[in-house]
């Protein structure tokens, strides 16, 4: 025994030991949101299931499981979609009733903008109150007819309205500015100019939204009449349509380009339907937005705190109290900050900022609600610790003769600071930036309560000037979890949405991570070689 | 204790009773010394006799270290450099320094050599490009370099290193460059070449030169002091030191008897 302690193996074994827990875990973890996250949007096939009573069911397979407490005994969750028929998603079936399952050759899957999908068969064409019979075929025409009729509307609902929004508010707060002033001719010539052009976006406004009204009467002219799996016939505006696909009949190149359209709708696209469907992209965008904010505002902060403290504090026991305060500070938990974040930032700076600029809006609040600079700056209090830690030991490790050939050139001490110290601190504390970037992506508490949405009206930046809108609320991957997975009105369809937002947001993660550690290494190699 | 020192002519640097202190240990004690303009003064003596710690207190390297203190007085051109009015880095500026371990900075060679006449305030790239020039041209490495002024400085081998941080002392244009073992961790041959181009300089600068090598003391030098101890033992003209040492410490310490 001692012999063997003696030996070391035993430790070797032991530390090899909880190396392998940990890959296990890490990995099991990253395989399941990888298959998951990945699988879904995988074309599944369509079955139908005859029953005992004659019910007739279509669906995609869901899951099988085992009946609890009954041997040998089966039931299948399917996906029947339909949500506005059947009033639900999914239903659950015993194995023992099903009489047949069949794959029918010609059954459809039609993804709507609302409802969720809808399984069924294709039956004719309803226009101008005649229906007449349609091939699955010439359908593609009709939906990029009415695919380009949506984008027109979205384009007008959007751009065009939006702009005369934004016109007719800021005429607004311009006349709720002149109501401010001392009342004068001049005063009163103004507001007269001021509400005549209010007059003319009014027209203007109402102009556009009869077109817009055109428009969607347009697309409701026609409608696919569908057949349901139980005999029903569903009657579907072709406008409400997305994509229709008929997965029995894909082959794998057809599946394979089904998959790549709905990952790029999934990454480039809006989401719709609380969330449960559509894309992420509001969320990717508003995760890097904040997390680049955050670190332009954690590398100053950081830096120059631990400038302070390594070359100017000395050491004593101030210096020591405020160096333990700092790292302690990572662990006051996150919500904590959210709610420094609305006090100190919300409350006081933004209602500060809109006493002083944004009066005539109140009393709204412009900066003094939750917003993406918030956020940030709440989230950069929470990294900061990580960055002072790793830029004080990066500064540590500048050679003493570093310094010393600086000030024996004549430099003074911020002189060497800044050209010779510093640089060479830069990966030390690029990787405290890597480290609290990591963090704050992955944050999401203190965010509820500083600015994050389920669903925001519009990115943080945009056409409009100044077209950085740092005071807009946003959406963020990590709130998008938990409002598609916990808070959703229809968690059962959402669930895969969970697994593949979760993968996105690691792989934002992992690329803003590689871009540090890139340009990190590239400095390294720079200032860590030498023929000595 | 005698202290056998000589007056040398055209003195620019006076040291006069200095003594330091680390803490408590003393590691200079009463030094009485006169260095030579536009000669090459070396120091000599055993390891730990305070050789570096002279050297740097003629640019005030010492203040970095916050044990020191320091008594007497050093005058350059006449003035007390320890004087409350004196501007630091004026003083370094004007003596220049080259250290034991070559510490370019992990920039380009050009950006390494024009350093100090950066930090001087000059940015017209013409005048820098030719500071640049003339400092390496002196430091005898411009046609090594000449077309690489763009490599990371670490890149080069020590001895370039070195003379790398000679030209970027010269390119300070000092009119004292101290060198403390500037040779020592290099090779014969890289030696050589930095002795040759030291004796060069000596028409413009006045150099002070720490070394461990007796010959290259008897080579280059015009005057030599032997320490111990934190002590002057002698100081003369090179030629007599070698030739006719006036102690008894100095003779076992040249001929190799010491330690
Ligand atoms: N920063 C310091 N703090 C305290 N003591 C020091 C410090 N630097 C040097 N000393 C001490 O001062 C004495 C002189 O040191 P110094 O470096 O000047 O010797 P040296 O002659 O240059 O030796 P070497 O030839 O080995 O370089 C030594 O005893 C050394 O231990
Ligand atoms: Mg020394």
């Amino acid at each position: 025994m001692k012999n063997l302690l003696g030996s070391g193996n035993p430790y070797i074994w032991l530390t090899a030991g909880m190396l392998t827990i940990c890959l296990l875990m890490i990995s099991g973890l990253t395989v399941l949101i990888m298959v998951n996250g990945f699988g879904i949007f995988w074309p599944r096939k369509i079955v139908q299931f005859t029953l005992l009573d004659g019910e007739v069911i279509l669906g995609e397979i869901a899951k099988r499981e085992s009946v609890p407490h009954q041997k040998d005994a089966y039931r299948t969750k399917v996906k029947v979609g339909n949500r506005d028929v059947y009033g639900m998603d999914f239903r659950w079936i015993d194995n023992a009733d099903i009489v047949s399952q069949t794959y029918p050759v010609h059954a459809l899957v039609f993804e709507r903008r609302e409802w969720g999908n809808l399984y069924g068969f294709l039956h004719g064409l309803r226009q101008n109150g005649g229906v007449k019979p349609l091939k699955p075929e010439s359908m593609a025409s009709l939906l990029g007819e009415s695919h380009a009729l949506y984008k027109k509307i979205r384009y007008i609902a959007k751009k065009e309205i939006g702009n005369i929004n934004y016109r007719i508010e800021k005429t607004r707060l311009e006349l709720k500015r002149l109501a401010l002033l001392q009342p004068s001719e001049k005063i009163q010539k103004r507001v007269a100019e001021v509400k005549a052009r209010m007059e003319h976006l009014e027209i203007l406004y109402r102009e556009k939204e009869d077109t817009l009204a055109g428009f969607y009467k347009k697309a409701m002219e026609k409608e696919v009449v569908v057949l349901l799996a139980d005999g029903r016939e569903k009657i579907v505006p072709v406008f409400q349509i997305i994509r229709i696909s008929m997965p029995n009949e894909m082959g794998v190149f057809a599946k394979v380009g089904f998959y790549i359209a709905k990952f790029w709708e999934f990454i480039w696209g809006e989401p719709r339907e609380a969330n449960t469907e559509g894309g992420v992209f509001p969320a990717i965008f508003g995760t890097v937005m904040m997390v680049l904010i955050m670190s332009i505002a954690v590398v100053p902060l950081g830096v120059l705190t631990a400038v302070y403290l390594k070359e100017y504090a000395g050491d004593n026991f101030i210096s020591r109290l405020v160096r333990i305060s700092v790292s302690n500070l990572a662990g006051v938990p996150s919500i904590v900050f959210g709610v420094f974040g609305l006090g100190f930032f919300i409350y006081l700076f933004g209602g500060g900022i809109d006493k002083l600029f944004f009066s005539e809006t109140l009393p709204t609040p412009t900066y003094g609600t939750g917003g993406i600079l918030w956020a940030s700056l709440t989230l950069s209090l929470l990294t900061v610790p990580v960055v002072v830690v790793a830029t004080e030991e990066g500064l540590s490790a500048v050679p003493r003769a570093m310094r010393e050939g600086s000030y024996a050139l004549g430099a003074t001490k911020i002189e060497t600071l800044w050209k010779v110290v510093l640089p060479q601190a830069t990966p030390g504390i690029l990787t405290g930036t890597i480290l609290a970037m990591a963090r704050a992506a992955g944050e999401v508490a203190p965010l509820m309560i500083t600015g994050v949405v389920k669903l925001a009206p519009s990115l943080p930046i945009d056409g409009y000037f100044p077209y950085i809108h740092l005071e807009r609320k946003f959406m963020h991957l990590g709130f998008h979890i938990y409002d598609v997975g916990f808070q959703s009105p229809n968690v059962e369809a959402a669930i895969p949405m969970v697994y593949t937002t979760t993968l996105v947001l690691l792989f934002t993660v992992l690329i803003l991570n590689l871009t540090a550690i890139v340009v990190r290494n590239k400095l390294k190699k720079w200032y860590n070689r030498g023929a000595l | 204790m005698k202290k056998k020192s000589i007056t040398v002519p055209d003195p620019i640097v006076n040291i006069i009773d200095l003594a330091l202190y680390y803490g408590k240990t003393k590691a200079l004690k009463e030094i009485n010394l006169d260095i030579s303009k536009k000669k090459i003064t070396s120091f000599i003596g055993p390891s730990g006799c305070g050789k570096s710690t002279l050297i740097r207190c003629l640019n005030r390297m010492n203040d970095l270290i916050d044990s020191v203190a320091i008594e007497g007085c050093i005058k350059i051109d006449g003035q007390d450099i320890y004087a409350p009015a004196v501007d630091v880095t004026e003083l370094r500026k004007k003596v220049g320094m080259v250290f034991q371990k070559p510490n370019p900075f992990p920039k380009t060679i050009y950006e390494n050599v024009v350093y100090g006449p950066r930090v001087q305030g000059i940015n017209k790239k013409s005048i820098l490009d030719e500071l640049c020039e003339n400092a390496l041209k002196k430091a005898a490495l411009w046609d090594e370099v000449k077309d690489r002024l763009r490599v990371n400085a670490l890149d080069l081998s020590g001895g370039q290193q070195q003379r790398i941080c000679i030209a970027r002392a010269i390119a300070t244009e000092p009119e004292i460059i101290l060198l403390d073992e500037p040779c020592s961790a290099l090779d014969p041959i890289a030696t050589a070449k930095i002795e040759d181009m030291l004796v060069e300089l000596k028409k413009d600068y006045t150099v002070i030169i720490v070394t461990h090598n007796m010959q290259q003391a008897a080579r280059i030098s015009d005057y030599t002091g032997f320490f111990m101890l934190g002590e002057l033992i002698e100081f003369n003209v090179t030629t007599d030191i070698f030739t006719n040492p006036q102690e008894k410490e100095t003779e076992d310490y040249i001929t190799g008897r010491f330690g």
